[in-house]
């Protein structure tokens, strides 16, 4: 596939988002159940909530750059009952909107179990959201490379290792007190992620050797050799614009080298050493480094899909 | 129900493109507004076409055989492209079973191709929607049309009469026996989308022929022919015309 940028910096723009809310809400949940004991102002959960907000709109706008026609974007809500995209055009802006409330009831100094509970709704509405978010990929059968649970799997675990490295950056210069525990959650779900990431790497790489869609199935016949001599046009069109990504193998290569190092050991050795500094600029580092990492990442994403349809356009002619 | 469908015969196409002009020309003519034809004489000519003729070889050299392959939406019966729509603007007619997208609903998502295997449906650059063979919708139900052009373009155009149109849910359609009876087969089977489309299968045609049928023993040309015999025994009935 080619990986358009514009959802490139949505799902990894959320992704930052939801992992950071769910990170402030954790200290809020923590510091109530009594597992932290920490002095918090307001303005933390209001300024990380809104911080959140501040990804998640830039995410949404982002993903207004793919549509042709952004002006009739409200009609996506209706095909909810069918549709994951649909289901995540509405589970986006439902998060959005228990955020801000989760923000506003902060502003406005509600008692605690209040904010608890619209923090527990909101982190439900996340994880409702990351699941939309993978279930638009994982959905779509014969993209084998992507019809995996491993897909939603990595979504939630990149979003809340990038939201909660962000977190800690954020800790660092708002109310250190919560560096050891976002720091440790950070690099806990980092080190997960790096598993489930090499996994689905691994079977992707397996799926290669045995297609179930071939040059035979696609023209019914069954002869051992088939090749295409041309395929009905000369100057490309959409069909080998968008389900190629235009790259050599090598350029594949380099950048799944570049996202392996950049989203797991670099972020991972500046939080330790930010973490035993107490540096809050290293921890900001890790996170800026790590983000472009999951760029990188989410590129990946996307070029390594073998779309069916590239069986129709393999020679021009 | 009724399921409209084109069969191909793979058998009798000759790969001269003459669905591909005459479907672009029918569907850039329409209510739907002109589809995309950018640099159409400059090097890298490209636009939206609903209908491909493409071509593969088969077997090793010397021993191949040419397949021209047109290759357009199949209107799947199980149509991925279909539920994935966000905005519901791919739909399946209940009543013909034709997948049609409503280009006013159409935000431009693309998921839709994505989800499409075949790769049948191409973006258009220049109004933002994404198109597809909609089996001449707008012409198979015309009232204007003499019934006997009441057919998608394209069948209208093949010169050998490589594509058949109809019902494939009518078991006494054309297409439906076309498929019984000459082992008609689906794109991709394994992904179960079901396409509607389906193709006749090549197939070795021999006729036996006898050397002394190609010859007439009453050839005109007979008569005419400087008889080769043997001056000394020749009689008159040996040289004769007869
Ligand atoms: S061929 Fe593609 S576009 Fe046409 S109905 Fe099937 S999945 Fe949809
Ligand atoms: S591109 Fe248009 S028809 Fe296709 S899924 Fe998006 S809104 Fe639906």
């Amino acid at each position: 596939m080619h990986p358009a940028f514009s959802v490139i910096f949505l799902t990894t723009l959320i992704g930052v988002g939801q992992g950071l809310f769910i990170a402030v809400f954790t200290a809020e949940y923590f510091n109530w159940i009594g597992l932290l004991n920490v002095e918090v102002d307001p303005m933390f959960y209001i300024i990380g909530g809104l911080v959140s907000l501040v990804f998640m709109a830039g995410g949404l706008l982002a993903s207004f750059f793919h549509l042709g026609h952004p002006e009739r974007a409200w009609r996506a809500a209706s095909q909810w009952r069918t549709s994951w995209l649909s289901r995540e055009v509405i589970a986006l802006p439902a998060f959005m909107a228990i955020e801000f409330l989760y923000v506003l009831a902060h502003y406005l100094q509600f008692n605690e179990p209040t904010t608890i509970i619209i923090g527990i709704v909101g982190v439900i509405a996340t994880f409702a959201l990351f699941i939309c978010t993978g279930m638009i990929y994982a959905c779509l059968s014969f993209l084998r490379e992507w019809a995996s649970p491993l897909t939603i799997i990595n979504f939630i675990l990149f979003g809340l290792a990038s939201g909660f490295i962000f977190a800690t950056a954020y800790s660092a210069y708002a109310n250190p007190a919560f560096v050891q525990t976002f720091g440790w959650f950070a690099v806990a779900f980092t080190v997960v992620v790096f598993i489930t990431r090499s996994l689905s790497l691994s079977r992707n790489q397996k799926l290669k050797q045995k297609p179930k869609t071939t040059t035979q199935t696609a023209i019914g016949s069954h002869h051992t050799q088939v090749t295409q001599r041309s395929q009905g046009q000369m100057g490309g069109s959409y069909n080998t614009r968008e389900f190629f990504h235009g790259k050599t193998e090598m350029f594949l290569k380099n950048m799944r080298g570049i996202f392996m190092v950049l989203v797991f050991p670099v972020p991972m050795i500046l939080m330790g050493l930010g973490l035993s500094a107490g540096n809050p600029n290293l921890l900001l580092a890790a996170f800026v480094i790590q983000y472009v990492g999951l760029i990188a990442e989410r590129w990946y994403f996307f070029a390594q899909v073998n779309h069916p349809q590239n069986l129709y356009y393999q020679t021009v002619s | 129900m009724t399921q409209l469908a084109l069969v191909i015969d793979l058998n009798v196409c000759v790969g001269c493109h003459a669905c591909v002009t005459s479907c672009k020309q029918w569907n850039t003519s329409g209510d739907a507004g002109p589809l995309p034809d950018d640099n159409p004489y400059g090097a890298n000519p490209t636009g939206v076409f609903f209908n491909r003729v493409q071509t593969y070889e088969v077997g090793k050299f010397p021993n191949t055989e040419t397949i021209h392959f047109p290759k357009s939406c199949l209107h799947c019966e199980d149509a991925p492209c279909v539920p994935v729509c966000p905005t519901g603007a791919s739909y399946k007619r209940k009543e013909d079973g034709i997948v049609l997208v409503d280009y006013d609903k159409c935000i431009g998502c693309k998921y839709c191709s994505w989800a499409c295997p075949y790769g049948a449906r191409e973006f258009d650059e220049h109004d933002k929607v994404m198109k597809k063979c909609t089996l001449c919708v707008d012409r198979i139900y015309d009232q204007n049309l003499p019934e006997t052009e009441r057919k998608p373009a394209c069948v209208m155009a093949c010169p050998p009469g490589a594509r058949l149109f109809g019902d494939i849910h009518d078991p006494d359609s054309e297409v439906s026996s076309a498929i019984r009876e000459q082992g008609g087969f689906a794109l991709m089977p394994e992904l179960g989308t079901q396409p509607s489309n389906h193709y006749l299968p090549r197939h070795k045609r021999k006729i036996p022929i006898h050397e002394d049928e190609l010859v007439r023993v009453d050839s005109p040309l007979a008569k005419e022919e400087k008889k080769d015999y043997d001056e000394g025994s020749a009689s008159l009935e040996d040289s004769a015309s007869w």
